[in-house]
């Protein structure tokens, strides 16, 4: 089940860049005990705003879902590091709850042309294509089984995609064998490829250190308060 | 009214500290709570040489608590005094360091590298469940406990605080053990060694197996601990685990701890150290008390 959240924070509304993330409270009481990271997936900064698309796969998704309309939820953020703007021709390539941050990412980056790649496994998983028509100029869609788009995986198809046109910029956001794929390739045509990690979090703020991962410089990094958004070459040995 | 306490000849503004492995070395948390309002920050485990900690997930949530396997990542003692230790100068918060050995020489050596203005005191971690290599062995045994007091003894003034390990038999003989080498105050408890298995990959949860338990789910067994060793010794004690409210730190104020220190509440709610001090204040107020001090011990516990 996936369900999407619609938060009134405007503070959070305000400065969220697309990459960040909240830290929500899922109860009041001790069971669930700790927060859950969330991607800031939508920003109406206008009415002060912000959403998160999730899917319910434990105890604190599911306490999440059950909550009723207009119930107040505890919520920190915007935390960690939002992906790097600079682009004219940016292509993005998501998969699974991976397409969250970069929703809002497509939309940050109109009127820009923004390509979209997007993978699942069956044409169930892609109802994000919907959720991304207006915000992008193409999207291309793989599913594992071809009920949609091109059977395969996203980086099954990518190497044509590369190979047509000119992107400046490459963002990917999914499994970690599917970003190292793209990662991979992006080096390869020279293109700078940002890329979206998930860990184990309790902080969420750089102070607990559950969430480090080892940068290819020998440097630690804290996945919550360095990332969750990298330089691929940064954290990847490609 | 006062909140102020003074443990080991450190002064506080509140008997509320930061534990840890919890708070980094602070900043980390300027953005959510007043560094300032903090009692104490005690920073992470600081070893001679930098450690990657362990591989694999390093936490797991359980019932009311979390199991932690960090293994004590940290980026080295040299490395704290030079480019951490200048930052924390800007806040008016006592910076108490953990440090961690795996040799009674590496310990005395911490101790003389981090004997330097804006220190304000060492903990001395002989506790760490999470690391192969020495940690729990000078907790579990009076003597190395004594032998690590006494080395650190030796090559710093600071005040010397000796964190014990609830992983034992009797406690309270390792805190006498401290005292009497030296030590200046005892902290208790450090995590509860503990594990989590995932039932459907038939696997730990952890990376490293089995990890360290905190949070509400160990309140009990840290109050009863606290409550033992303040009854045997002398020297101040500092009450953790599983502190989450005004009302646990109470409890252990009551039960005989001069300062308390919070732990997994700062990730659940990070300005819960200094809301916790407030609700502190708040108590006292309401019974007409003038400081921390007339509650300090005074759980009525004769049969
Ligand atoms: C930076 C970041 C952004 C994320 N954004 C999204 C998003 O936009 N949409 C979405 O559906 N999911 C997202 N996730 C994953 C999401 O946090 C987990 O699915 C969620 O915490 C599961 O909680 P639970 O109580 O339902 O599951 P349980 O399995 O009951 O949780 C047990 C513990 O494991 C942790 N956990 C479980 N799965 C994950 C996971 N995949 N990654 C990290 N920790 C996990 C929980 O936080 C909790 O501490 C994100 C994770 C991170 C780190
Ligand atoms: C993630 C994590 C890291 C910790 N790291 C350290 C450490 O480096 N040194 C130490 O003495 N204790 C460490 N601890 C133990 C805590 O300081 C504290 O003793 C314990 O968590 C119990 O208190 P709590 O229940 O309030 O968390 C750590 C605890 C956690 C949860
Ligand atoms: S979650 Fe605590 S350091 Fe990243």
């Amino acid at each position: 089940m996936i369900k999407r959240l619609t938060l009134g924070a405007p503070a959070i509304a305000r400065t969220a860049q697309p990459g960040q993330f909240v830290h929500v409270r899922v109860g009041e009481s001790y069971h669930p005990l700790l927060r859950r990271p969330l991607s800031i997936a939508e920003v109406d900064r206008e009415v002060g705003n912000i959403t998160v698309i999730y899917r319910v796969v434990g105890k604190g998704t599911a306490l999440l879902a059950s909550l009723p309309p207009g119930e107040f939820v505890d919520c920190m953020g915007p935390l960690g590091n939002g992906f790097d703007m600079n682009t004219e021709r940016p292509l993005l390539v998501g998969g699974g709850m991976g397409l969250a941050p970069l929703l809002f990412l497509a939309k940050a980056l109109c009127p820009k042309p923004v390509t979209a790649l997007m993978g699942g496994r069956t044409k169930e998983e892609l109802w994000w294509r919907n959720v991304f028509l207006g915000t992008c100029r193409s999207i291309h869609v793989t599913t594992d089984d071809g009920s949609m788009g091109r059977r395969g995986f996203t980086i099954d198809l990518l190497p044509e995609l590369l190979e047509n046109c000119k992107y400046d910029r490459i963002y990917a956001c999914g499994p970690l064998r599917m970003m190292e794929g793209v990662a991979r390739l992006a080096r390869d045509k020279g293109i700078p490829c940002q890329i979206s990690f998930e860990d184990h979090m309790a902080c969420g703020v750089g102070a607990c250190l559950s969430c480090t991962c080892a940068g290819t410089d020998g440097k630690r990094r804290k996945v919550c308060s360095d990332g969750p958004v990298f330089w691929a070459e940064e954290v990847l040995e490609l | 009214m006062t909140l102020a306490v003074e443990i080991a000849g450190i002064k506080m503004k509140t008997p509320v500290m930061t534990a840890s492995g919890t708070f980094g070395s602070g900043p980390e948390y300027a953005d959510f709570v007043d560094l300032n309002k903090i009692g104490a920050i005690v920073v992470k485990g600081t070893t001679l040489t930098p450690r990657d900690g362990n591989k694999g997930r390093r936490i797991a949530e359980t019932p009311a608590g979390m199991l932690n396997c960090i293994g004590l990542e940290n980026p080295g003692v040299d490395e704290f005094v030079s480019r951490i230790l200048p930052g924390l100068a800007a806040y008016d918060v006592p910076i108490i360091v953990n440090i961690a050995g795996a040799t009674t020489d590496e310990f005395a050596e911490l101790a003389r590298r981090l004997s330097v203005p804006g220190v304000a005191g060492l903990e001395l971690n002989i506790s760490c469940p999470n690391v192969k290599e020495g940690g729990i062995a000078f907790g579990t045994d009076c003597m190395s406990a004594a032998a690590v007091v006494t080395a650190v003894r030796k090559n710093t003034v600071l005040p010397v605080i000796t964190k014990l390990s609830p992983n034992v038999t009797d406690i309270v003989s390792i805190a006498r053990a401290a005292e009497d080498a030296g030590s200046d105050a005892v902290s208790l408890i450090n995590t509860l060694l503990g594990m989590s298995i995932d039932i459907h990959r038939w696997r730990p949860e952890l990376g490293n197996v089995v990890g360290g338990l905190s949070g509400p789910a160990i309140k009990p067994v840290a109050l009863r601990m606290v409550w033992q060793v303040a009854r045997a010794v002398k020297c101040p004690v500092i009450g953790l685990g599983g502190i989450m409210t005004a009302e646990d730190a109470i409890e252990f104020l009551l039960a005989g701890a001069s300062a308390v220190a919070v732990g997994t509440a700062n990730f659940v709610n990070p300005r819960a150290s200094v809301e916790i001090a407030e609700g502190i204040q708040d108590y006292l107020v309401e019974r007409g008390l003038k400081s921390v001090r007339d509650i300090v011990g005074r759980v009525n516990d004769s049969i």
